[in-house]
């Protein structure tokens, strides 16, 4: 069984994402603990590219001054890899598809295999182009996260049926980014979900106050926080653990 | 092959939130591709609001100066907006309308693709929106006047290199977050399928006047075709109905920069490597991480990273050559036909006229170069006389 399923477990779970080097990898190592220890139940874990495509400009931002910290895959392998002595939290890497690409698929599932790293999301790889990398994540189980999407209908069905891990429920349109509002029928794509297999359900994108985790905590197995962690980053550098603690340990309260 | 891909190249690697309306397109396009009201209205406008056929012209002077094949240049220049984006524009602004869209978006370079986009817009009464790196937009501020007098709002891009690539990245975060009343209109042959076909096939009007052109005046077919490179949609037009003439040579030219030994060019066919970027698996100039570098080229209409899927599996199957072309030698290229014909090609244009003056004379006098001049080069005046160390102001 993976070790994501974890994850949800012990009641809704939290997701919280960070990008890998923001502002350097030490003080990605320390957030991570800090939201461990602060109630989250799986760290994503977003691998730093040029043209975020997917990304509003919370996110943006971080990737370039990860990149600007001369961030790469292998630094954040060997971060990962210390982060494994102290933690079993379940970690999943968000990437586009290009540095994964360049890195060689079969020596990036292989590697994160060896650190332990258990899943992987594709922001720019639908269901169509699965087929890229599936054999070789399977060869290492490592499961590949599939998003669903407000505009997905009729694809719900195909993409819940083959999913693994968790499926990410996109909660709006456009890209990542804090949303006073969130107006999709997410409830009903969870339910169309449901016929399909019993796999959990976690909703992102724009979630930032306890209140909105606590609704979509109550329609799903567990919220997924990334723009408003990444603001915190942002705003506190390298002093950020303690914020990111106590932001983080607000959102889980308010879902448990 | 996949029905998505060329060979290895292409694909659709975008989010989740865009695949229904790729799909909706794609099959629109299926739809009225071969509709015979839908060609009837886009022939029409391609005729009277565009003025094609352009002409093939028996370029004389330049034949005799270089002394080997003779030139001919496809007169894209001639048509309205100034270039060859009007053809695909007019195709997918029509398609936009049929698909029911009230809005359309864009991304731009140097603004030729836009200010195409808005003027389709302004025809056929659509709301206009273009993306343009904020850097472009105070290179190229008459064109984002042109747009804005076109009734298009024209957003400039503050993320990244804000430059072209940036524009596009922009571009899909919007289409992202609102497809139901709009349509993407790309502007080269590149981004997810079904974007490489349809902008392909909307410009391949180019080598269907051209080999019909070319046999009327001459009986026989051309030794070479040649046309410049970014994301490549004049060369693919250029191309396309000479892909099954085997005897003709097609020849890609690309930005080479300040040169493609410097870290300053955008050759991505020289110097890029296989990647996925824009929805599309290509080749791309990238770091050793993976990371898309910033390129360059004096021409911002070459500017581009990469290039599109079907090119690249021209180069692997050896169906085309690409070959890179540097500033000084496309400067020169745009003050030669300047001189020579009394034609201002655009400074993309102008890299294929620079090839053109190495290879014809060591050809014999009795073989046919047809160059795709895919621009005018008005909009370039002022940056090369600056190249050359003269300040116009405008």
């Amino acid at each position: 069984m993976s070790n994501i399923n974890k994850a949800f477990e012990k009641g809704k779970a939290f997701i919280g994402f960070l990008t890998a080097g923001d502002p350097n990898l030490t003080t990605t190592k320390e957030c991570i603990y800090a939201m461990e220890k602060a109630g989250a139940d799986l760290i994503e874990i977003g691998i730093p590219f040029s043209d975020p495509i997917a990304e509003g400009v919370v996110i943006q931002s971080a990737n370039l001054r990860a990149l600007k910290a001369n961030t790469s895959l292998n630094k954040i392998f060997k971060t990962v890899k210390e982060i494994r002595k102290n933690t079993q939290i379940p970690i999943v890497f968000l990437t586009y598809l290009n540095p994964v690409f360049n890195y060689g698929y079969e020596n990036f599932f292989k590697t994160c295999k060896e650190t332990g790293v258990d899943g992987i999301i594709f922001p720019d790889m639908p269901f169509e182009e699965k087929e890229e990398v599936k054999d070789i994540a399977d060869k290492y189980d490592i499961d590949i996260i599939s998003l669903i999407a407000p505009t997905s209908d009729n694809r719900i069905k195909m993409i819940a049926k083959n999913a693994k891990g968790y499926i990410y429920v996109v909660s709006s349109m456009g890209v990542t980014g804090i949303r006073n509002e969130i107006t999709t029928d997410v409830d009903s794509i969870i339910k169309t979900i449901r016929t399909s297999t019993s796999i959990p359900c976690a909703v992102g994108f724009g979630i930032n106050t306890p209140e909105q985790a606590k609704h979509f905590a109550s329609i799903s197995d567990g919220v997924i926080v990334g723009s408003a962690i990444v603001k915190i980053i942002e705003k506190y550098g390298q002093n950020s653990p303690e914020y990111v603690y106590n932001y983080v340990k607000e959102m889980k309260d308010s879902i448990r | 092959m996949s029905k998505t891909k060329f060979g290895n190249y292409g694909g659709q690697y975008i989010p989740e939130v865009l695949m229904n309306e790729i799909i909706n397109l794609e099959n629109a396009y299926e739809k009225y591709k071969n509709d015979e009201k839908f060609n009837k209205e886009l022939n029409d406008l391609l005729k009277n609001y565009a003025g094609r056929p352009s002409l093939l012209y028996f370029a004389k002077n330049m034949t005799e100066d270089l002394g080997g094949a003779k030139i001919y240049l496809k007169r894209e220049d001639l048509n309205h907006t100034g270039s060859h984006k009007i053809n695909n524009v007019l195709g997918q602004a029509l398609l936009a309308k049929y698909m029911g869209k009230k809005r359309i978006i864009a991304e731009t370079g140097a603004g030729q693709h836009g200010v195409a986009t808005a003027t389709a817009a302004a025809l056929l009464g659509l709301e206009c929106e273009i993306f343009m790196g904020k850097e472009d937009t105070i290179r190229q501020a008459l064109n984002v006047y042109r747009m804005e007098l076109l009734g298009a709002k024209v957003n400039a891009v503050t993320s990244g290199t804000q430059t072209l690539k940036d524009a596009v990245n922009e571009t899909m975060r919007e289409w992202a977050s609102r497809t139901e009343d709009t349509l993407y209109v790309l502007g080269s042959v590149m981004g997810p399928h079904p974007f490489p076909t349809i902008v392909r096939d909307f410009q391949s009007i180019i080598s269907k006047e051209a080999r019909k052109q070319i046999l009327e005046a001459e009986g026989r077919l051309p030794s070479v075709v040649m046309a410049c490179v970014g994301g490549g949609s004049n060369a693919m037009g250029m191309f396309y109905n000479f892909i099954n003439d085997k005897e003709v040579k097609l020849i890609g030219c690309e930005a080479a920069g300040l040169g493609i030994n410097t870290d300053k060019h955008a050759a991505a066919i020289a110097k890029g490597r296989m990647g996925i970027f824009h929805g599309m698996k290509s080749l791309f100039c990238q770091n050793e991480n993976g990371q898309i570098m910033p390129v360059y080229s004096i021409s911002a209409g070459l500017d581009y990273p990469g290039i599109g899927p079907e090119h690249a599996y021209l180069n692997e199957t050896g169906r085309a050559k690409y070959v890179p072309i540097t500033d000084d030698e496309a400067v020169e290229a745009f003050e030669y036909l300047s001189g020579k014909e009394g034609i201002i090609p655009a400074i993309e244009s102008a890299h294929a006229v620079a090839y053109a003056k190495k290879l014809a004379p060591k050809m014999k006098k009795d073989e046919i170069i047809i160059i795709c001049l895919s621009g005018r080069g008005d909009k370039d005046a002022a940056s090369i006389a600056k190249y050359r160390g003269r300040i116009i102001n405008e």
